[in-house]
């Protein structure tokens, strides 16, 4: 599944605010909601549901990279944004590392096959090093879209 | 010190598939061996220690899969790995992804 399969650019951000796991969780949601891909009343649901998530496991993966994620039945396809954070936020990682990229991730729970292939679409490309290194040092959120666009067209990974 | 080398190839049971949290699971694991552990879905063979590595596999429930581990604790390795794989990776309070599926 590609990048623009569930990445709703128009809620991506850079320049995240937060400085705390459920801060940045927040500023995504808000971002999701102001873009018009999720409702207010799916706020606390959902977040509460990426909490509950990070509770069995930090998603921070290393490597300065987290995907806070969970699967949710109010969303009906998977919902997706990306952020950036210039200082790095705590996030309990696996490495100890603070994490400046997150990819946020809502699911139905009852496709697991397209949640796993958003999984498999971000882990492909974050393990190619150009593709986090020019997300991390993105400037505004159309460097993150084009970013997107050329990992969609697999110019970053065979 | 021998260079033994194991492999088991095992069907994915679990639901939800190899997604984030038993591919967690499956590197935690894979860690506390000091033997290299490879995993083989098709044509891809990876490190059966990362995370990012294993979910780049999207091996879905029905999936067949080949652990591999070569080094000195290969044996217990693969047979710890199998069994957590066959059990459809039980979480802490021992229920099965399946029961407790959300995540």
């Amino acid at each position: 599944m590609k990048f623009c399969n569930f990445v709703k650019s128009e809620a991506i951000k850079v320049d995240l605010d937060a400085t705390t796991k459920e801060g940045v969780i927040r500023e995504l949601i808000h971002s999701l909601i102001a873009s018009g891909s999720l409702t207010a009343e799916q706020e606390e649901p959902i977040v509460q549901a990426i909490m509950k998530r990070e509770e069995l496991g930090s998603t921070g993966i290393g490597r300065g990279i987290a995907v806070p994620h969970t699967k949710h039945s109010s969303v009906g396809q998977p919902v997706g944004t990306v952020g950036v954070s210039r200082q790095g936020v705590d996030f309990q990682s696996l490495d100890g590392e603070k994490v400046q990229l997150f990819f946020l991730l809502i699911s139905p729970p009852d496709r697991p096959g397209d949640h796993l292939r958003a999984l498999e679409n971000i882990s492909k490309q974050l393990q190619d090093d150009t593709f986090c290194r020019f997300l991390k040092q993105s400037k505004t959120a159309n460097d993150v879209r084009q970013i997107l666009e050329e990992a969609d067209n697999n110019q970053f990974v065979s | 010190m021998t260079e033994e080398k194991q492999s088991a190839t095992i069907t994915i049971i679990n639901p939800q598939g190899l997604h984030m949290r038993p591919a967690y699971l499956f590197a935690e694991m894979a860690s506390r061996f000091s033997s290299r552990i490879e995993v083989v879905k098709d044509d891809m063979r990876i490190d059966g220690k990362s995370v990012l590595s294993i979910l780049t596999l999207g091996a879905t429930q029905g999936s067949q899969v080949a652990v591999e581990a070569t080094g000195p604790d290969a044996e217990a390795a693969v047979a710890e790995l199998v069994q957590l794989v066959t059990s459809g990776f039980p979480d802490e309070s021992g229920k099965t992804e399946a029961e407790a599926s959300h995540f």
